[in-house]
């Protein structure tokens, strides 16, 4: 005896003209490898290990965090251009791949990745030091243009770090030749800080989440930052364009890629859940609590991004001296 | 009080006591494995830490990284492989003395010295924490330049071969300290093309090579040594009390230095210990017996590791500065769990931070009964033939290279250093002092340039600032005393026969 209801055949009809798509492998039906360009325990794998359990949760296949490091990034950037473009292997990807390629340290630019989210970036500040006699930075930037050429000293990174590419743009921005104030390369943040608050220098262009320590220590003030908005967590930072009126925003940004040529469902099924990762609750709360800042494009943003970042990065650099032409 | 009580409230949570035990065995099998260091194995643990209470996060990085840095001693005294670039100061030492058959006196005294040292550290950072801050925040880069240079000296004076061959070898480490873009320039240099020699060379790799591939190298090339007569291992603590009367005002001096070394970020433990043993060298009565199995310099280096590892806590829970890796890792988890680092964290967080105080004391406490059950579990090591522990110390350095970056050039770098130190030992050119030139290099380089770009290249503020010149002072007398030690002997010498 057969059954055949109207209920019955309307709710068949969509299974079956489905069904050719279930049967095909679904991604992801093993483990994902995210690589991770740098060293486990710092900013990025931090991160990047969030997400990983996020994703974990959203499409229930296990997302393994790798480090590859070495090369100052190079390395890892490298492998996850290179990786086979199944879709099984995609990476983080931070801001210094539009930076290398820039100094002639490697031939991988942007284009040689599938992107898929942009997750987080966080702007550099103007910190200088609590007895320094500059109350905003209107002040500062007064004595900067009255300076003789390097005469001021700022730090934040390496030189041709991100932090010395935040100060060339804003020197810049203020029509000043990108290395009026001399820039002091330090071995990262911590240590341009604690300089800072020893008197050695008269500020840093790091980011504020570096300068978070020192700033509640009250070893330090925060002048500005340079984003289009002030930031959640510090509300009573003015941006540039607020306290200076000019418009110039960078910072370090970190997203997810892929290879080239991955497949369309792995970056369709990626892209939708990358953004419920970013809105769930528990990625807000990690990024609060350590500090980092909150940032997302989906794919196609991400690629705008990329394309801006590169441009205005390598900007910076020619005009800091810092590109190889 | 009350703050301490609830404090002691926190630490006695279950889940706490089960975290800080459970770290405990992590950290000291993970930093018993050779190239697996102790940053690894906190930097592993920080997922674990999303799901732990504040308490019990901090509990199990505080824990696991005190029990690596002590368990990554047992392969250097068994094996001759040191587990951090701190311990490679004084594994030579170590490893004879298991040579001699006295493998327990050796790690007795690194798991008890490592305790002691880490509860005065801790101890000094509940009573002096603003105070030390303070000494840390009048560090500048030419403070830090002099500090490096002091550091370097040490080799010639820790090294037993000749000082020319032993400044031969830090000269060959600072050059290979150059390699990469990782300088003041931010340019490339001898990277050939290569870009895996961009980051240059880190000193884990070279540590495991120079000392591990190149041992079991030279087992290969000469006959198995007649068999260690097989005998219960004695008492590891009796021991240890009697090392510590003899050799109390070394353990003092040894706390002392690494408190003051530890507190300087970036320093930290790896100084602490090269000038702890150089000083209990320099100082010693018997300095002749140094490098053949002596414990007077595993005392003062053990103390002055351990403690400068609890008071390098002080600058990243005041002002965020991480002291070295393993708390660079530990602010970031302090952040996530809400325990901001800062003034306030002392006032308004009381509580908490006597929690951290107990957890570092009972993390040093609880290692000692670890601490001897993993002696004895890993001495077996010593039994077993030869011809099937090398093999896998081999596998272990290639194993453990290639897990801190997942990137193969890690295990060409360890098999390219042990042919390296192979060749050195069999000349006489101390390794040791290769690792302290690798160390120190980028450390003294960094600090150099920035100070003269930052004095706009005039050298005065090396020496007119306070701790500057003082530290100065102490680096001429040191280059310059046996130069006039010669002199004076030499006019002394043609005075007497006249």
């Amino acid at each position: 005896m057969i059954i055949t209801s109207r209920r019955l055949i309307l709710g068949a009809t969509p299974a079956l003209i489905a069904a050719p798509a279930l049967a095909q492998p679904r991604w992801p039906v093993r483990p994902v490898q995210l690589l991770c360009p740098w060293a486990a325990g710092g900013g990025t794998d931090a991160v990047v290990r969030i997400i990983a359990n996020l994703l974990e949760k959203e499409l229930g296949q296990p997302f393994n965090v790798i480090n590859r490091t070495g090369g100052s990034g190079v390395v890892g950037h490298a492998a996850i251009a290179q990786a086979a473009p199944d879709g099984y292997t995609l990476g983080m990807i931070t801001a210094e791949i539009c930076m290398l390629h820039w100094q002639g340290l490697t031939e991988l630019t942007f284009r040689n990745y599938t992107p898929l989210a942009l997750m987080n970036n966080d702007p550099p500040g103007i910190q200088v030091n609590v007895n320094a006699p500059y109350r905003d930075v209107g002040q500062l930037a007064e004595a900067i243009r009255t300076s003789r050429p390097g005469q001021l000293k700022s730090s934040g990174t390496g030189q041709g770090g991100i932090w010395h590419l935040a100060l060339a743009g804003w020197l810049m921005a203020m029509r000043l030749p990108a290395n009026h104030v001399r820039w002091v390369p330090s071995n990262g943040a911590a240590p341009a800080m604690q300089d800072l608050a020893a008197g050695g220098l008269d500020f840093t262009t790091n980011s504020v989440v570096e300068a978070r320590a020192m700033l509640d220590a009250n070893r330090a003030r925060a002048l500005a930052v340079m984003s289009n908005e002030r930031l959640g967590a510090f509300p009573n930072i003015p941006t540039l364009k607020e306290a200076m009126n000019i418009d110039y925003a960078t910072g370090a940004w970190r997203g997810i890629a892929g290879p080239l040529n991955i497949p369309a469902e792995a970056r369709t099924t990626m892209n939708a859940a990358l953004g419920r990762v970013f809105r769930s609750a528990e990625y807000s709360e990690f990024m609060n609590n350590r500090g980092f800042g909150m940032s997302y494009a989906d794919a196609d943003g991400f690629a705008r991004h990329l394309a801006a970042a590169d441009a205005s990065l390598g900007d910076a650099m020619k005009a800091a001296g810092l590109a190889r032409s | 009080m009350e703050p301490f009580l609830e404090g002691l409230r926190l630490v006695l949570a279950t889940d706490v006591l089960i975290a800080i035990l459970a770290s405990a065995v992590y950290g000291l099998v993970v930093g018993s494995l050779p190239g697996l260091s102790a940053t690894m194995a906190t930097a592993l643990l920080v997922p674990v830490t999303f799901w732990l209470s504040p308490i019990a996060a901090i509990a199990t990085i505080i824990t696991a990284s005190a029990m690596a840095i002590f368990s990554g001693d047992i392969p250097g005294a068994l094996l001759r492989i040191p587990g951090t670039p701190a311990s490679a100061a004084y594994t030579d030492e170590a490893y004879a003395l298991t040579r001699k058959g006295q493998a327990e006196l050796a790690l007795g005294a690194g798991l008890w010295f490592s305790a002691i040292g880490g509860i005065v550290g801790t101890i000094s950072l509940m009573l002096l924490a603003p105070a030390l801050a303070e000494i840390a925040l009048s560090f500048s880069t030419y403070e830090y330049f002099w500090l490096a240079l002091l550091g370097l000296m040490c080799a010639t004076l820790v090294a037993r071969s000749s000082p020319i061959k032993a400044i031969a070898s830090m000269l060959l480490g600072l050059l290979i300290a150059c390699i990469g873009m990782e300088n003041p320039a931010g340019t490339p240099r001898f990277t050939f093309g290569i870009p895996d020699l961009l980051g240059g060379i880190e000193p884990i790799p070279a540590l495991v090579g120079v000392f591990a591939v190149s041992e079991v190298m030279r087992a290969m090339a000469e006959a198995e040594p007649p068999k260690l007569p097989r005998r219960r291992f004695g008492s590891i603590l009796a021991n240890q009390w009697f090392l510590t009367k003899k050799y109390q005002f070394q353990m003092w001096r040894g706390n002392f230095v690494g408190i003051i070394i530890g507190v300087l970020p970036g320093a930290g433990a790896d100084m602490a210990a090269w000038v702890s043993y150089a000083m209990a060298k320099k100082f010693s009565k018997e300095p002749e017996k140094f490098g053949t199995g002596h414990p007077e310099g595993l005392v003062e280096a053990g103390a002055s590791n351990n403690a400068s590892l609890a008071s390098g806590w002080v600058p990243s829970l005041l002002f965020g500065i991480p002291g070295d890796t393993i708390t660079a890792i530990a602010i970031g988890v302090l952040y996530m769990k809400g325990l901001n680092p800062g003034p306030t964290l002392f006032t308004e967080r009381a509580s908490s931070m006597y929690a951290l105080y107990i957890i570092f004391i009972l993390a040093n406490i609880i290692m000692i009964p670890l601490g001897i059950m993993m002696i004895r579990a890993a001495s077996t090591v010593l039994r077993a033939p030869r011809s099937a522990v090398m093999p896998v110390i081999l596998l272990l350095c290639a194993v453990g290279s290639f897990a801190t970056g997942n990137n193969l050039f890690a295990v060409l770098l360890v098999a390219l250093f042990g042919v390296l130190g192979f060749v050195m030992e069999k000349n006489g050119y101390p390794v040791a002092a290769l690792v302290l030139g690798i160390v120190m290099g980028s450390m003294l380089e960094q600090n150099f340039v920035t100070s003269l770009i930052k004095s706009d290249g005039d050298v005065l503020p090396f020496f007119e600032r306070p701790v500057s010149s003082f530290l100065a002072a102490l680096t001429f007398s040191a280059l310059l005393w046996p130069l006039l030690a010669w002199i004076w002997m030499r006019l002394s010498r043609r005075r007497s026969p006249a």
